[in-house]
């Protein structure tokens, strides 16, 4: 996997035996035991190793919730409402299914910001970038599909909605339509589905989390300084420093994921979603999710269709394109004291969409979400373009060691870890 | 971060100039107290009863209440009533099965049966009201919501001042809201003013008034609670907040328990991941001694 030392040594006979025809416990080792971590991570590197417990609570969570869930519009509702009421503990995997989504979205959203901010998708972290984009696509058709499930009004809406936009592609979007809803409208086929693929997608997430996690264990972990690991002292192991700050972390998130849970189970969501689905009667306002909120205001500030479909799909698409777009030699916005300023208007014009997102597409609301859709644009093919290009960034520490003790202090102690390739991967491709 | 801060105070400012264009709607219903709010809510079992006696003596005519089964009316965190009180109930009322011989009877309703609906079917439910079914009950106290607004919205969601009662408190202003529409406002036929019905033209007439249920007297004879129509709404509206979510007390007991593991798991995982790293921190290197020597 990665070209540091293998330090695993099988002791009894069967695990010699076993190593020696599939050595998958020396992979594991070298990737979550012996992995040299950089020493000066912060909290925002705990979110990957929270993502991975999420998708692992959805996934359980949800395998049980199907045991009992029935896809057909007539019985869909009911079946939630079966869960709810009759289910032993039904009521808690539903809700911590439901607020998982959402808890899994507060996740990714932070650890895309946090990749954004120390510029960890520059190289040579390009493909483990994109390949952590292409699972953010995946959440998100994951769980727009699975918010259709309970057949609600806004499932149902928000699925009319969402496929009708989809036919605004140009040649095949009437097919994909056609194909999604099985019939000539939303119903009982598009949930049967919805069902099947919502069950499908999780799994292409979890391929793509193990593709993920290898890039990351070939090219190394970024780190606040965007310095890369230049000795052994730069590093620890991963276990037990990073798995128990790790846990650590996850625990503090359970807390807040539990919060919701057992205190505002209702709140992320929709009380238009407890109405049965109802094709004669439009809810007043069709809003999606918190989490596609930015997304959905984007696709608003447009007045033509395709172009808006255009725009909302580009505003994820546009993220694959950030390793070739910033032009920074530096990496961590830490020392671009201009750049920095532009991350945190960045951030602000993402809630602000989000806030728009929620509010009817009319009037004031409607030039402020194309203002922020402009700069949304702006600064992915201006800014960081150009920011790169006159910026002057401050000083840089000698090593990662240095940012953490100070710098001109000699190290006495310690041989290091070993680190060869994690420390340098091969230059930019 | 002078230029974020004044680029963000502009935008706010464009944003707050934005907002009066959606003022003139609907009052806001007002907050009550709830005995089942907060993080310690428990719903008050003689509310619930007295709840339920509304529901089933007003609203039941025409509200079916088609999810909650006689047998939850009995189960624990709901209004409490015993089993036997369940089977007698259900014993008052009809339902339709098909017999062996295929014929379609009717017999005395049992615990585990749903409660009966009003209306065969949707469309007769629609045919006798007007054009419209009137909603069903089981979970219409989450279904029905207002909107709180930019900041009130984010304090919501908080611990100890959160809110999630919208529904319980609109469904209350609601049956409280019937007045006489302003001058000037037609108010046609089939359809009667409301404060708080979102366009206040409502096709439901005032279903409660003051004195129309006769609620159990106390030991000495007098009435508990007084019987106006301040009263039965509050109590159908409890009442309908526990049909909406019956496992609600189950909810709020594990979760204190939960949370307060999840704080004592982390306090003790802060000082494992604190002694874990105490050598790394200064100046001394600190990996396993394997890791040394190799590599």
């Amino acid at each position: 996997m990665s070209g540091h030392a293998n330090t695993y040594v099988p002791k009894s006979r069967l695990a010699k035996w076993f190593e020696s025809r599939l050595p998958l416990v020396g992979l594991m080792h070298s990737s979550f035991v012996s992995f040299p971590v950089p020493r000066n991570l912060n909290y925002f590197w705990t979110f990957g190793a929270i993502l991975i417990m999420m998708l692992g609570l959805q996934i359980v969570t949800g395998v049980w919730l199907a045991m009992h869930y029935d896809p057909s519009a007539d019985k869909a509702f009911n079946s939630v409402e079966h869960i709810m009421r009759d289910v032993n503990y039904g009521w808690l995997l539903r809700y911590a299914h439901a607020n998982g989504a959402s808890m899994f979205f507060v996740a990714v959203y932070i650890h895309i910001f946090r990749n954004l901010y120390y510029g960890s998708y520059k190289a040579p972290r390009e493909v483990l970038y994109i390949l952590g984009v292409i699972i953010y696509l995946l959440m998100m058709a994951t769980a727009f599909l699975g918010y259709t499930l309970p057949w609600g009004q806004m499932s149902y809406w928000g699925a009319t909605v969402i496929t009708n936009i989809l036919a605004a592609i140009p040649v095949v979007g009437d097919t994909i339509q056609s194909l999604l809803w099985g019939g000539y409208s939303v119903g009982s086929p598009t949930l049967n589905r919805f069902f099947s693929l919502h069950y499908l997608l999780p799994f292409m997430i979890a391929g793509v989390v193990v593709l993920h996690v290898w890039a990351l264990h070939v090219v190394g972990q970024n780190n606040p300084t965007g310095i890369p690991i230049k000795s052994g002292k730069d590093a620890v192991a991963f276990t037990p420093y990073a798995t128990v700050k790790d846990v650590f972390a996850a625990v503090v998130f359970m807390l807040f994921f539990a919060y919701w849970i057992f205190y505002q189970p209702g709140y992320l969501g929709h009380a238009d979603n407890y109405i049965p689905a109802n094709p004669a009667v439009t809810p007043a306002h069709i809003v999606p999710e918190w989490y596609f909120l930015p997304f959905y205001a984007i696709l608003r500030a447009v007045p033509d269709k395709l172009g808006g479909v255009i725009l909302m799909f580009g505003a994820v698409l546009i993220l694959a394109f950030a390793p070739w777009l910033d032009t920074s030699r530096v990496r961590s916005s830490n020392y671009r004291p201009i750049y920095r300023q532009f991350f945190w208007l960045f951030v602000i014009v993402c809630v602000v969409l989000g806030w728009l997102g929620a509010k009817p597409p009319e009037g004031g609301y409607v030039i402020a979400s194309q203002i922020c859709t402009f700069y949304y644009f702006a600064h992915f093919l201006i800014v960081m373009p150009l920011v790169g290009l006159f910026e002057t960034p401050t000083a840089l520490p000698g090593s990662i060691l240095e940012s953490v003790t100070g710098p001109g202090k000699q190290i006495e102690s310690g041989s290091g870890m070993p680190v060869g390739a994690a420390a340098a991967p091969s230059s930019k491709g | 971060m002078t230029m974020t801060r004044a680029l963000a105070a502009s935008f706010l400012a464009a944003l707050v100039s934005l907002a009066p264009a959606h003022a003139a709607e609907a009052p806001k219903p007002p907050r009550e107290e709830w005995s089942f709010s907060g993080i310690f809510g428990k719903f008050d079992q003689a509310q619930l009863q007295r709840g339920f006696q509304v529901y089933r003596e007003v609203c039941s005519s025409c509200h079916s209440m088609s999810l909650v089964r006689f047998r939850n009316l009995a189960e624990p965190g709901g209004p409490g009533f015993t089993a036997g009180q369940v089977k007698a109930l259900a014993a008052e009322y009809k339902v339709k099965e098909v017999n062996d011989n295929g014929e379609e009877v009717e017999r005395p309703a049992r615990p585990a049966d749903a409660w009966p609906s009003p209306f065969p079917n949707d469309k007769a439910a629609a045919a006798a009201n007007g054009g419209k079914a009137p909603p069903d009950f089981s979970v219409l106290a989450k279904a029905r919501t207002f909107e709180r607004g930019f900041p009130l919205f984010v304090v919501d969601a908080m611990p100890f001042v959160g809110y999630s009662e919208q529904g319980v408190d609109y469904i209350h202003a609601l049956l409280n809201g019937y007045e006489d529409a302003p001058a000037g406002m037609e108010v046609p036929a089939g359809t009667n003013y409301n404060k708080y019905y979102p366009g206040h033209l409502i096709a439901m007439a005032k279903p409660l008034s003051d004195g129309q249920v006769t609620y159990a007297k106390g030991e000495n004879g007098e009435p508990v609670v007084p019987e106006t129509v301040e009263q039965y709404s509050r109590d159908v509206a409890a009442f309908m907040s526990w049909t909406a979510e019956p496992h609600m007390e189950a909810r709020k007991a594990l979760g204190f328990r939960v949370i307060l593991f999840l704080i004592l798991l982390a306090g003790l995982l802060y000082y494992v991941k604190k002694k874990i790293w105490a050598d790394v921190g200064g100046e001394v290197h600190g990996l396993q001694p394997e890791l040394h020597k190799t590599g």
